[in-house]
């Protein structure tokens, strides 16, 4: 009942709520391209052992480790790792959520199914399951994305089985029915593109998780190989030296990490407001 | 006749996000104006749907936050700010919702009507008091103890009514009190409504059903898109010279006895520069597609409309 | 004021039994296969490195049933299970069962004393939040769950050590009974000293969910038509909050508080392995990382009734106390 809105007030006063939407999306984009492209470019992180065990400074800014490498380096190096390692896994898991909505969608069998495989996957707590597979698959990259990719689809294939349902009772799905065309054609022609934005935004959604549960396996020494120079092995081997009093091992690492996975995590929202504009009225 | 409710020129809009979050700003009451008196029942007439509870929420200050309202309302020639209506709402004026579904649905509808009560002592007096007006209304004790959705349909009507009544206020605003109701508990509703203008509180009644707005009110006030384009009396509907409004002429031609002759077209649900009903009227004039006609006083009849002309015959 | 059918409810409990059971055996089965699938070879993680001559070798190959198909496999270990036995740990060199009742025990202790933090500050927090929807005080409650989201459990443990055991000095790095001493000589505050820290971290990372859960409910129920009218009978907003509001998101709540017990298993593992809290979270990741199969199998069932009692907890307070679902289909 104010005058003046709440959207109008502070520094956007001159931007709408889309074009702020935009914005934000197009900004933590930019951001996490280039901490991607950056750490893709760093390929030698140099050892010096007399620099060694340094606490943040100028020079280097996260600090280093026993080894005398720069943290910032390593850190940003282990950010693209989980990059690749989330991307993987969230698009194996969109395909296979993809698939389950389609099988669920298509018969009342399959469809009971397709819900007690949702079930059975609910039941075991995430980690240990991420952990499990990842042990069966032999651990590594492959094991850990696998890992992650099997046990994030539950979510994005309720969103995608009800859509699905709901287009297969349309008009226009009955007439291609009646002009005998396959199911695998509706599916194609019809279906997937109106459910394609969805899959985008399910695939965003999933990737903070996947990029969290990476970095917590790999910390449990089930995820990626102790060569790796993801962020879960550089806090594993910071608990070593925690006693002594090297907290920028830890501190620094984990702090990109969460500012990576906060940025994933805005973008996603920001999406699906664009696409789902009830929850901006709220 | 002490005049209860005065709203003057009150505008309600709403501010909306759509589809890829373009804001959309809708108008839902256009410049209403309205007055209610004591041992008085005014009906706002208008189809379902078309926002006229607002006006009823804007009264007691319960609209959304992203609602924008303009005009004044006052109550017994006292301007009405937010937080006098907080002071008046539950007291001196009341609303008689629409349905159960006003009623949380997890607390006995006993302690719905006795409400928020600072010591036990409060709670024992509003006890009796709750026990006393719902017996009135023929609801006995164990009533007191069922939750909202055990109630029937006319057992909610009344008990949505003694809770209204449990603070003795002056103004009671029933919002559709009707629908849903079997024929029978509508006439009681009618009396109830009725009984209470006897007791000289006055009522608002808000209401889409014009069979009820004819039996009960002594006023009708005409809903049209967002606007009011007549206020009559309720007695003037008998005889159809006295209605004067093209639109109203309709309403009442499309009641059963007078032979459902149903008008065409829609209410314009953009806001149109012009008269609202210009799409729909059969006597509109050039001028009324562009300029909108204000409410005016035509021999005591409120009128929108550019056919008739302000006017005291001196009643 | 609450009155529960316990005829329907035992059916109810029965028919999850049921449930509970037939999942069991898929569990036990899948993540069985899974084991044996992979490059983990039970001899050699038996052995360790011990060095055995041949004979030997074929004896422990047998005892392992590796010269088996998978199926006799799969079947033998299911036959194991049905009489209450889940084999011998190679780690702790006990039977499965005991070392998981010890561990779980202490762990238990751990995820009960924060999940009932969590809940009451989370709910808390939400209540206050969604009153104050759109204020300062909600930004502020909304942000810090957004980040709490987004912030991996372990590393929140690692900055809480950091800060209150290694620079402040308050409470012990690591070791759940100080060394060299025997679990039951430990002092109750020598004990609660080491749960300290890993409660809070744990409690820290459960308050998020319910407390936007608690918010959004809230919020829905002041969009609510008796919400409404309550305004309109002259309540007081608080007074609304507290007669209405609270009556209504709480059995919601509380349903979702149990179905957190995935979480909060989850987050115990990775906060045993910081604190090096000697629960059943450590001793998974011990019996991960060395290959102890009848242990981790062990676990993986323990969890799974762990999580199942959870979600029939939720289900039973959703279905049995809220008035309106307890009489609807009453016979």
């Amino acid at each position: 009942m104010s005058e003046n809105p709440w959207y109008n007030k502070g520094l956007f006063s001159s931007l709408n709520l889309r074009e702020k939407t935009l914005l934000t999306i197009a900004l933590t984009g930019l951001v996490l391209v280039v901490i991607f492209i950056c750490g893709t470019m760093i390929n030698n992180i140099p050892t010096n052992f007399d620099t060694k065990m340094q606490a943040p400074s100028f020079v280097h800014i996260f600090g280093t480790d026993w080894m005398g490498r720069d943290m910032f380096f390593r850190t940003i190096k282990g950010l693209s790792l989980s990059i690749i390692i989330g991307l993987g896994a969230s698009i194996i898991s969109s395909i296979i959520a993809t698939i389950l909505a389609f099988l669920a969608s298509s018969n009342k069998y399959l469809d009971s199914f397709v819900s007690w495989l949702i079930d059975l996957f609910a039941s075991i707590p995430h980690i240990l399951l991420i952990m499990m597979i990842s042990i069966a698959l032999g651990k590594g990259a492959f094991g850990v994305i696998m890992a992650v990719a099997f046990s994030h689809w539950v979510n994005l294939t309720r969103v995608l089985r009800a859509e699905v349902l709901q287009i297969n009772t349309s008009e226009y799905v009955a007439l291609s029915n009646k002009f005998g065309k396959s199911k695998f054609w509706i599916a194609k022609e019809h279906i997937l593109p109106l459910i394609l934005s969805q899959i985008f935004v399910g695939t965003l959604l999933v990737f903070p998780h996947a990029i969290m549960h990476e970095s917590s396996v790999t910390f449990l020494g089930f995820g990626l190989s102790p060569h790796e120079p993801a962020i879960g092995i550089i806090l594993s081997e910071s608990m070593s030296y925690l006693a002594m009093g090297a907290w920028w091992l830890a501190f620094f690492p984990g702090l990109a990490l969460l500012i990576v996975v906060l940025l994933f995590d805005i973008i996603g929202d920001n999406l699906k407001r664009l696409l789902d504009p009830r929850e901006a009225n709220n | 006749m002490e005049k209860l409710l005065e709203v003057n020129n009150l505008s309600i809009s709403f501010t909306q996000y759509v589809q890829g979050l373009n804001r959309n700003e809708s108008k839902v009451i256009s410049d209403l104006t309205i007055d209610v008196n004591e041992n008085e029942i005014v009906a706002i007439l208008g189809s379902s749907g078309s926002g006229k509870s607002l006006l009823a929420h804007s009264i007691l200050g319960i609209l959304p936050y992203n609602s924008h309202v303009t005009g004044t309302l006052k109550f017994k020639g006292k301007t009405l700010n937010q937080e006098i209506k907080e002071e008046l709402r539950g007291h001196e004026i009341c609303l008689i919702p629409q349905s159960v579904n006003f009623l949380d649905p997890l607390m006995k509808v006993s302690d719905q009507a006795i409400g928020e009560c600072e010591n036990e002592e409060e709670y024992n007096r509003k006890k009796i008091k709750q026990r006393e007006v719902f017996s009135k209304y023929g609801l006995n004790e164990s009533v007191d103890d069922l939750y909202p959705f055990e109630l029937s349909g006319g057992m909610a009507r009344k008990v949505l009514l003694s809770t209204a009544l449990l603070n003795d206020p002056d103004l009671l605003i029933a919002d559709e009190p009707t629908p849903g109701l079997d024929s029978k508990s509508v006439e009681e509703t009618i009396e109830d409504i009725k009984n209470l203008k006897e007791k000289g509180k006055g009522v608002l009644l808000i209401t889409h059903e014009i069979d009820v707005a004819l039996k009960t009110a002594d006023r009708i006030a005409i809903f049209y898109s967002g606007y009011v384009i007549e206020i009559n009396k309720a007695e003037n509907f008998k005889n159809k010279e006295n209605i004067l409004h093209p639109y109203t002429n309709a309403l009442i031609n499309a009641l059963p006895e007078n032979g459902f002759k149903l008008t065409e077209g829609v209410q314009p649900l953009d806001i149109v520069e012009g008269c609202p009903y210009y799409e729909n009227c059969p006597i509109r004039l050039e001028k009324c597609e562009n300029t909108k006609p204000e409410l005016i006083d035509h021999n005591g009849i409120m009128i929108r409309c550019f056919n008739f002309k302000e006017a005291n015959d001196g009643t | 004021m609450i009155k529960i059918n316990n005829k329907k409810l035992a059916k109810f409990i029965g028919f999850k039994a049921i449930r509970l059971l037939i999942l069991l055996i898929v569990i036990a089965t899948i993540s069985f296969i899974m084991i044996q699938l992979s490059p983990i070879d039970p001899v050699r993680a038996y052995l360790g490195q011990r060095i055995v001559s041949e004979e030997q070798l074929a004896i422990i190959g047998h005892y392992w049933g590796t010269e088996l198909s998978l199926g006799e496999r799969v079947l033998g270990w299911l036959q194991t299970l049905a009489t209450g036995s889940m084999g011998f740990s190679l780690i702790y060199r006990v039977p499965v069962t005991e070392v998981i009742i010890s561990k779980f025990t202490s762990s238990l202790i751990l995820m009960l004393s924060s999940w009932v933090i969590s809940g009451f500050v989370g709910f808390g927090l939400g209540v206050l939040a969604g009153a104050k929807e759109g204020t300062w005080i909600d930004k502020v409650i909304k942000t810090y769950c957004y980040i709490l989201q987004s912030s991996p459990t372990f590393w929140i443990g690692l900055v809480l050590l950091m800060f209150f055991s290694v620079y402040l000095g308050w409470f012990p790095i690591g070791l759940s009974v100080p060394i060299g001493q025997l679990s039951d000589t430990v002092t109750i505050w020598e004990w609660l000293d080491r749960l300290i820290l890993p409660a809070i971290t744990l409690s820290i990372v459960g308050i998020a969910s319910i407390t936007m859960y608690t918010r959004d409910k809230l919020i829905n129920v002041k969009k609510s038509d008796y919400f409404l009218f309550a305004q309109a009978r002259g309540e007081s907003f608080w007074g609304i909050i507290k007669n209405h509001g609270i009556r209504n998101i709480l059995l919601p709540a509380i349903s979702i508080q149990f179905l957190s017990f995935n979480e909060l298993f989850g987050g115990t593992i990775l906060v045993e392995q910081v604190f090096a809290y000697p629960g059943i979270g450590q001793a998974t990741v011990a019996a991960g990382l060395r290959s102890d199969v009848p242990l981790l199998l062990g676990i993986v069932i323990v969890s799974t009734i762990f999580v199942f009692v959870g979600n029939m907890l939720a289900d039973i307070i959703y279905k049995y106390v809220d008035p309106r679902l307890r009489s609807v289909d009453d016979e």
